[in-house]
């Protein structure tokens, strides 16, 4: 029987086998673990809060919009080549002109956090999802770049990346053969909450008045919604049901 | 009663057989490597961009998934509506409707921003999504189709071929549905955002499907050299003539209904008179080409006995074809949204501007490689199983 006396002689490195998978397997969970609990933690967001923006266009000059684009490109670490048709915009300078009166105004045009995004209701794998809180983001991992969320969005919102990246920023991953779009900068909302301010509100905003308004649309005492209920609000293609959160005033 | 249809893998040893099995797999690798290229490099080495989302791939994949569904129609019409002269080619039909749609859904994935994440878009829905429930259908047709085509060859399952033929009927109009729908459920773009897409989608794949599986009937039977009597090309032709005025009718209604809205007008004038590239396509290629030539070539009463006549009207149908998906699918999208009626829009994003895309080789590359990987598939199965007719002869004999 030496397959018995093999299977004696085998037992204690497999009892020793055993506990080092199983410490190895205790060192591999745990950081599963912590990060278990951190996407807890970041899934377990309130509805209590809608956060949404206002856009006063009568405070904002075209250099303003100007600071707003530059500023989110810093904090996300995105750029533009004037004239490329593939790079990626998380925010935009509009330039509208009246048809009739030729009156001219500028205005920076990004994800517009709808309360019924199309975007998320067409994409097939639930990659496109809008969380608790009204933000609506890309899951980058399970984004597989069909690119139906960019037919979707009547904003023009979203962009596909066409290319290798390089220098990505730790708050802003980003991948190429997927979609992204402004995330309302909720890495600061995350950290701030109701104080969290925008990269693009944050280099606009220097006197009394702000040119953009951060803030809870669900809070009446809010700032935003007190704007909103001083001079009302516009919603782009209200039209269509969607109920952005961010709005402008001065259109 | 007529004797039973008796069938055969292909034979023929022909050196055009070899050459055509040899140039559609040259076809696929290039398809490949077209699709390896746009992969390593990212979509930028496309035509494709941020305003243009999807473009040539797409055109050849919804032909392919569309005539797929409509090549199917041929076994419907047998095993579903009783038609016992459509029998012999029904599973000829059957097998061509899984070629085209598998060499579809390869574009459709390979076009992916992450082919590599296919699991992901196998195990993740979101059942609000057309797409998703796409996925389903797509993949559940494949599973059908064969267990139909299946049932058809096995002798003693026969009485189970009816059923299952019934089910595929109903599901490739769904099928159709969904894919048509694709475009109908996009409310935010006034050339697509309505019902009629569905439907139109599914006309249009009665004309796709059977003008490219009388292109293939013809061309194995010939490199095989079976008698195909023109009294079965004849009863194709005519069906061929009402699928294709059904085609141009719903195209009629399309725009006859959006021409009707105001808020419309914009687009259609788009489309009808100044689009450049999608106007001149939409009246040459796909009207005067694709729709009001063919139907002159399958009625004309002294081409009625002219095969080529045939082969001519099936082509046009299919270049019409493109030509149709293009204006649709690319057409659709260049132009601009109107976010802000009643301004002029100007931005760095191509805001209120019509929207720019050329296509490139690669993207080129990989539609046509689909292409003709659902023909290899096709011709390799014709070799392998007995699925073509010895000889479809004079009928009454």
């Amino acid at each position: 029987m030496t397959n018995l006396a093999e299977r004696d002689l085998t037992q204690p490195s497999r009892r020793g086998f055993l506990k080092g998978a199983a410490a190895a397997a205790a060192t591999l969970v745990a950081p599963g673990i912590f990060l278990y609990r951190t996407g807890q933690a970041a899934t377990s967001l309130s509805s209590e809060a809608r956060w949404g923006l206002l856009i006063d266009t009568n405070v904002l000059s075209e250099a303003d919009v100007d600071a707003c684009v530059s500023a989110c490109q810093r904090e996300h670490g995105w750029r533009a080549e004037p004239g490329s048709k593939t790079d990626a915009q998380w925010i935009r300078k509009v330039k509208l002109t009246d048809q009739e009166t030729g009156h001219q105004k500028f205005l920076p045009m990004m994800c517009l956090h709808c309360e019924s995004p199309p975007c998320v209701d067409v994409c097939p794998t639930g990659a496109s999802f809008k969380r608790a809180d009204g933000i609506v983001l890309v899951n980058k991992h399970i984004c597989i770049g069909c690119r139906y969320c960019m037919m979707a969005c009547p904003y023009k919102a979203r962009s596909f990346i066409h290319e290798t990246l390089k220098d990505q920023l730790p708050v802003a991953p980003r991948g190429k053969g997927t979609v992204e779009s402004c995330t309302l900068c909720v890495h600061r909302v995350d950290r701030d909450g109701a104080n969290a301010v925008p990269a693009c509100a944050e280099a606009v905003n220097r006197g009394e008045r702000k040119a953009i308004v951060f803030g809870d649309l669900n809070d009446p005492q809010s700032e935003i919604s007190q704007r909103l209920q001083e001079l009302g609000g516009k919603r782009l293609r209200a039209d269509m049901g969607l109920n952005p959160g961010v709005r402008y005033q001065g259109l | 009663m007529p004797a039973a249809t008796q069938y055969s893998e292909i034979k023929t040893h022909s050196s055009s057989y070899w050459a055509l099995l040899v140039l559609l797999a040259a076809g696929v690798l290039i398809g490949v490597a077209g699709a390896h290229h746009m992969d390593v490099e990212g979509h930028h080495v496309s035509g494709m961009n941020n305003q243009i989302v999807w473009g040539l791939p797409h055109v050849f994949a919804i032909f392919l998934i569309v005539a797929a569904s409509g090549a199917l129609n041929i076994a419907s019409l047998a095993s579903v509506f009783a038609k016992q002269a459509y029998k012999p080619l029904a599973r000829f039909s059957a097998i061509l409707s899984v070629a085209l749609l598998v060499g579809g859904l390869a574009i459709l994935l390979l076009d992916l921003g992450r082919p590599d994440r296919l699991i992901v878009a196998m195990t993740y829905y979101n059942f609000k999504s057309i797409f998703a429930w796409n996925i389903i259908l797509y993949s559940g047709f494949v599973v059908i189709v064969l267990a139909y085509l299946w049932l058809m060859m096995e002798r003693r399952m026969q009485r189970w071929s009816k059923p299952a033929g019934l089910l595929a009927f109903v599901w490739r109009l769904v099928l159709t549905t969904g894919t048509g729908s694709i475009f109908g459920f996009l409310v935010a773009r006034e050339s697509y955002d309505t019902a009629l897409l569905a439907p139109m989608f599914i006309i249009m794949s009665f004309a796709f499907g059977l003008a490219t599986l009388i292109l293939l009937l013809m061309l194995s039977f010939s490199l095989d050299r079976r008698e195909l009597d023109v009294s079965h090309l004849l009863r194709l032709r005519r069906l061929l003539g009402i699928f294709t005025a059904s085609v141009f009718y719903f195209v009629v209604v399309f725009h006859l209904t959006k021409l009707y809205g105001t808020q419309n007008h914009g687009f259609e004038a788009f489309i009808l008179m100044d689009g450049g590239i999608y106007t001149s396509l939409f009246w040459i290629a796909q009207i005067g080409l694709g729709n009001l030539l063919p139907l002159a070539l399958i009625y004309a009463p002294s081409l009625q006995q002219s095969s080529n006549s045939l082969v001519l009207a099936c082509l046009l149908v299919i270049a019409g074809a493109f030509a149709q998906l293009y204006i649709i699918i690319v057409g659709g999208q260049a132009y601009p949204l109107n976010i802000f009626p009643g301004y002029v829009v100007e931005s760095g994003f191509y805001d209120g501007v019509v929207g720019e895309y050329a296509p490139s080789l690669w993207e080129f590359m990989l539609g046509f490689g689909g292409l003709t990987a659902a023909l290899l598939i096709a011709l390799l199965v014709l070799r392998v199983l007995p699925i073509m007719p010895t000889a479809l002869g004079a009928e009454g004999k």
